[in-house]
């Protein structure tokens, strides 16, 4: 049995979870009753602020019309698309770069650019070669998120622990093996924070994608809104967006920690 | 009894090229290795020992002499630390080279799981290597380098990353598994008492270029295992002869 000073060191430790998640909870709700009491005495203009009672009742209206749905699912699954894929191009050349050092030396100034550029620039160019629509979106979350997932899968590929590699070597494994065998499985974590990026990544791309071309998703929800100048649809996506991009971010976060038990 | 030459190394020469320069890392090293016998060589670090052992195995390419493996003896290589994959069980490990030569067959898994049963991890083949001492681990790392059934160990540095305790306990382990699986062992240490206790042999190695400075056969009166053998008259005789050869300075 624990002494009684360890059970006090214990609730301690429990008291001290329990004030910093009661405090995050009050600082939400503090927020949102300042904004709503603000709104409701006319301290601020609700036409370019909104309030949360105006953006509980446009959520309502556009749940009621079946709108909802429907932005939320474009821009989810685009997400998810584009995460995917991404994740998966994104691996393979890094695969590739890993492989041949030679092309890795070569295209390393050009990705270092690639990185830095922002992608937004190429939005008009993209919807000019593929037109107004979902590809283009995608497209475009794409350049945002292969580009990062090359760099940090490629970044765990080379930081593979080179006695090991010596270890594979020494064994005679071919550069198949050693790949299967222990880079890859290595690179695990990176992986996984690649991943994690991704999803904030893929997320960007898409809106920003709705923001240029689209006819449904939150992004083209928050620029319809700013165009009629209905600032509760605006503020309306973006709470919206805040929920989705945190659920999904914990979505891989649960990935990660059901998987790396045995890493 | 006579002793059976199981490798023999003739005027090894080693030159790395750098940006800097040319290195000459070995140069003139020969050596026979006879079957059952265990050689330390040691040198002031940067010397060449661990370009030797990297030689042996294939990894480095030979400037000039010959390495000769007699009856086509076969090599096992442990490193510096155990190397364990920790996303592998410890039968896995230890399975690793088998797979990679394509020689997982019933039998030679059965040969594993009777070295790991042998050596006391019988109940930890499904474990993952996180969840042992650091003592085990290097057990496990000695199986994984048995289970292709090298005829010759190298062994390089292969405690240095242990603390000093846990050092003297498991290279008398190691000695002792070695000894009774009757193999060949050549080990690259910096440790002067580590060599004079494992060893039958000490090659003495010069600063670099690697040259070999002296051979000791090393002769323990009740010769036993690593820790016993530190209590040996003759012990600090020895140390303090390779030391002058070394020639540390501060």
């Amino acid at each position: 049995m624990y002494s009684e000073e360890h059970i006090r060191y214990l609730k301690k430790l429990k008291r001290n979870k329990i004030i910093i998640l009661i405090t995050q909870i009050m600082l939400a709700v503090l927020f949102i009753a300042t904004w709503q009491l603000l709104a409701h005495f006319n301290l601020i203009n609700t036409f370019i602020t909104s309030s949360p009672s105006r953006v509980l009742k446009t959520i309502i209206n556009l749940h009621q019309t079946n709108n909802l749905y429907t932005h939320i699912f474009s821009t989810v699954f685009e997400t998810i698309i584009s995460f995917s894929v991404g994740t998966i191009i994104g691996i393979v050349i890094a695969t590739i770069l890993w492989w041949n050092s030679f092309l890795s030396k070569v295209l390393d100034p050009y990705l270092i650019v690639l990185n830095s550029l922002p992608k937004v620039a190429l939005g008009p160019i993209i919807i000019i070669w593929i037109g107004a629509n979902t590809t283009s979106i995608v497209v475009m979350a794409l350049l945002i998120s292969v580009i990062v997932t090359i760099i940090n899968v490629l970044q765990g590929f080379k930081e593979t622990d080179p006695i090991k590699i010596k270890l594979m070597k020494a064994l005679g494994a071919t550069k198949y093996q050693t790949y299967f065998k222990l880079v890859l499985p290595s690179s695990f974590n990176n992986i996984i924070s690649a991943l994690k990026i991704n999803v904030s990544m893929s997320l960007i791309g898409i809106v920003m994608g709705e923001f240029l071309v689209s006819k449904k998703g939150i992004g083209y929800l928050i620029m319809y809104g700013s165009q009629v100048f209905n600032l509760d649809l605006v503020i309306t996506g973006i709470v919206i967006l805040a929920i989705v991009s945190a659920i999904m971010y914990y979505l891989v976060y649960y990935l990660e920690k059901k998987l790396s038990t045995n890493n | 009894m006579k002793k059976k030459k199981i490798l023999s190394i003739e005027n090894l020469k080693k030159i790395y090229h750098t940006k800097q320069g040319e290195i000459l890392a070995v140069d003139n090293f020969s050596f026979n290795l006879y079957k059952g016998e265990f050689v330390a060589i040691v040198g002031p670090s940067g010397c060449g020992k661990s370009t030797i052992l990297s030689i042996l195995c294939g990894l480095e390419k030979i400037t000039k002499g010959s390495v000769t493996f007699h009856n086509n003896a076969t090599i096992g290589y442990m490193l510096q630390q155990d190397s364990l994959f920790k996303w592998r069980t410890i039968l896995d490990n230890c399975l690793l080279g088998l797979e990679i030569k394509k020689t997982l067959t019933d039998e030679n898994k059965q040969y594993v799981l009777n070295l790991l049963k042998t050596y006391g991890l019988g109940d930890f083949i499904n474990n993952y290597p996180t969840s042992l001492s650091g003592g085990m681990r290097q057990r496990a790392a000695l199986i994984r380098t048995l289970a292709t059934k090298p005829d010759i160990l190298l062994l390089d540095e292969p405690f240095s990353a242990l603390d000093y305790q846990t050092r003297l306990a498991v290279s008398d382990d190691v000695y002792n598994i070695i000894k009774k699986e009757g193999k060949s062992v050549i080990m690259v240490t910096h440790d002067i008492a580590e060599a004079i206790s494992m060893a039958d042999r000490i090659i003495v190695l010069t600063k670099r270029p690697g040259k070999i400075k002296k051979i000791y056969d090393i002769n323990l009166s009740n010769k036993s295992t690593p820790i016993e053998n530190r209590k040996a008259k003759e012990f600090a005789h020895y140390y303090e002869q390779i030391w002058k050869d070394l020639d540390f300075h501060v």
